[in-house]
């Protein structure tokens, strides 16, 4: 399904296989000239390890890297191109401005390391900066910087060496909340407006979702999905991008609009299908009864409330039963269906709000 | 930088004397030339042309030794923080000899290895017509061969320090390993390096028993300060304590004056 990912002419083509110790890195993917891809996956599925990899900071034991027809690694004909000489600008989780330079000599240092003069590195570092709206901190250092300041700084650093593929390592992580939705927008902006490819990394499923064209799902050092965040969001594939877009998963066998699922309760659906499958609906689609409800169509399991957690306007709830359902409740409905860990309860969902798909 | 708050409760009692104790025993010592130095005569002790020759060949030859540590000293100090090969822990073990090996065991040493029969030196003779026992280069190489381990100590130290994703940040940026070396890692570590210079050359000024082995005592060519309070010491103790007065006074003014300028922030 990965090699699904990758586009006609592409920019990027990726096939990467990198081991480290125990853990071993498989990757394909492509990414075409003017698309953000985002590498969406928990700590440590290696997320990080394909950035260094595409950058050339890491050597692939197997597989290829190609960007505009170019072969940047080739690890069959024992080709790999140094970092310095590749077209490839990576902007690291914590920036790493280098901090006896002031903010200009950080965005020019790319292109005095390519021989510019000083005068012409100043004067184009200093277009690059104003470019992220940062005319007036150039004579600054790094320390002086905000977060999202140094963020814009080391994305200038990148962008002013015309890179062809651009990188980024979790861009918004080491920023607090505050700054996080101006930063977050700008890059988009910022990026919406470079020519190349870029592959960012992250966690965090709103900035890959507002950043990104499409996702790569990565788990333990393999691509479980990949496709557009719509995609993504309405068939999550495994329980950690269910978590991450808020569904209830559950895997199962269809026969016609009904499913059993693996722990051997049944869903309805309304949709027909038949054999391996997936079944998702949102915790908002489960309502809680205190009686057994009835109804055409409609799903219902008793079910023993586990945890319930406030959010905003809403409180979710974790029930457990021939299936495990996180619901989102009003407060008042919570209070009053007395809703306590171990009261027990109905579930129900509608057969019209679940969604089935090929697994 | 946040510091740790001040803590007393925590200090056993029966410290406090033995650290005083061991305070006076630095301190009286200098105390001890301030309040002996002959004040009177110092004035004509250092109109002598003699002294003025020692301290100027001091400095001189300290601060060419310090150069030569940095020069040699900082690539040493990289290969022992960076590179990965056989042998490493005991190569830094080496590199430390001079730190541990009596001054003049040092100087016999620098002969058997660079005196005009030495094992290196017969050829720097027969080939360049170089000698250096008994020279100002060769008092050079006998404080730079007493120095060099502070400098490489210091410099290494701040090596490990530096994070090391700084120069893959500088590889992305297009930059070659020397030009990366250059601009990010060396101006990342110098105040390493400044402080092992400075370190080198306050040893390097106080350098003795290498020094008057390897080069001997010739007036204006090798006769440096320390040798020069040496032999005054025999001949007129009041003189000795002058010039010792000036050898203190000129390490411990370049000390601060550096400190002040370079590591301010950081000490």
């Amino acid at each position: 399904m990965s090699e699904d990912a990758a586009p006609n002419g592409a920019s990027l083509e990726a096939d990467l296989y990198v081991r480290r110790g125990s853990f071993a890195l498989t990757m394909r993917f492509g990414v075409a000239a003017g698309e953000v891809v985002a590498i969406l996956g928990p700590n440590g599925a290696g997320k990080s390890t394909a950035l260094r990899a595409l950058a050339g900071l890491l050597p692939l034991h197997r597989g290829h890297v190609r960007l505009d027809g170019a072969v940047l690694d080739d690890a069959a004909a024992g080709v790999r191109l140094p970092p310095e000489r590749r077209p490839v600008g990576l902007v690291f989780q914590d920036y790493l401005l280098f901090p006896h330079l002031s903010a200009r000599e950080n965005v020019a240092f790319g292109l005095r390391a390519r021989g510019v003069g000083r005068a012409a590195a100043g004067a184009r570092a200093d277009v690059a900066l104003a470019g992220v709206g940062l005319a007036d901190v150039g004579d600054r250092k790094p320390r002086q910087l905000s977060g999202g300041e140094a963020q814009r700084v080391a994305l200038a650093r990148v962008l002013v060496t015309e890179p062809r593929l651009v990188l980024l390592d979790e861009p918004l992580a080491a920023l607090d909340a505050g700054s996080r939705l101006q930063v977050r927008a700008d890059l988009r902006r910022q990026l919406a407006g470079f020519g190349g490819a870029t592959v960012l990394v992250t966690h965090d499923a709103l900035d890959a979702f507002v950043l990104a064209d499409r996702l790569v799902v990565l788990e333990e050092g393999a691509v479980v999905q990949a496709g557009t965040p719509t995609e993504v969001a309405r068939r999550p594939r495994t329980d950690y991008v269910a978590r991450l877009v808020g569904l209830n998963l559950y895997r199962g066998v269809a026969h016609g609009t009904s499913v059993t699922l693996d722990t051997g309760a049944v869903v309805a659906s309304a949709h027909h299908a038949t054999g391996r499958v997936l079944v998702a609906f949102p915790p908002a689609a489960v309502t809680v009864h205190r009686e057994q409800p009835h109804g055409s169509a409609r799903n219902a399991w008793p079910v023993t409330v586990v945890r319930q957690e406030q959010h905003a306007d809403t409180v979710r709830v974790w029930l457990t039963g021939p299936l495990d359902v996180a619901a989102d409740l009003t407060p008042l409905s919570v209070g009053e269906l007395r809703l306590e860990p171990g009261a027990e309860v109905w579930a129900a969902v509608k057969a019209m709000e679940t969604m089935v798909y090929p697994s | 930088m946040s510091r740790e708050p001040e803590r007393s409760a925590g200090l056993p009692a029966a410290l406090v004397p033995l650290a005083g104790l061991a305070l006076a025993f630095l301190l009286l010592p200098v105390l001890g030339l301030v309040v002996r130095a002959p004040w009177r005569s110092m004035p004509e002790v250092l109109s002598r042309p003699d002294v003025a020759d020692a301290l100027r060949l001091s400095l001189l030859c300290a601060s060419l030794a310090s150069v030569v540590c940095v020069v040699l000293g900082v690539p040493l100090a990289w290969l022992l923080a960076r590179a990965t090969f056989r042998g490493r822990s005991l190569l830094r073990a080496l590199v430390t000899v001079p730190l541990v090996l009596p001054p003049v065991v040092g100087g016999v040493a620098l002969f058997t290895a660079l005196g005009r029969t030495g094992i290196v030196g017969r050829w720097l003779d027969q080939w360049f017509g170089i000698t250096l026992p008994f020279t100002t280069a060769g008092v050079v190489v006998a404080e730079a061969f007493v120095a060099m381990p502070f400098l490489v100590i210091s410099v290494e130290g701040a090596l490990r320090g530096v994070d090391r994703r700084f120069e893959d940040a500088a590889a992305t940026l297009g930059a070659t390993r020397w030009y990366t070396f250059r601009r990010v890692t060396l101006p990342i570590v110098a105040p390493g390096v400044v402080a092992g210079a400075v370190l080198s050359w306050a040893r390097a000024l106080g350098e003795f028993g290498a020094t008057i082995t390897f080069a001997g005592n010739f007036p204006g060519t090798t006769r440096t300060m320390p040798v020069e309070v040496y032999l005054a010491l025999q001949r007129d103790p009041a003189a000795a304590i002058a010039l010792s007065l000036v050898l203190l006074v000129v390490s411990v003014g370049v000390l601060a004056v550096l400190r002040e300028r370079w590591l301010g922030s950081r000490v």
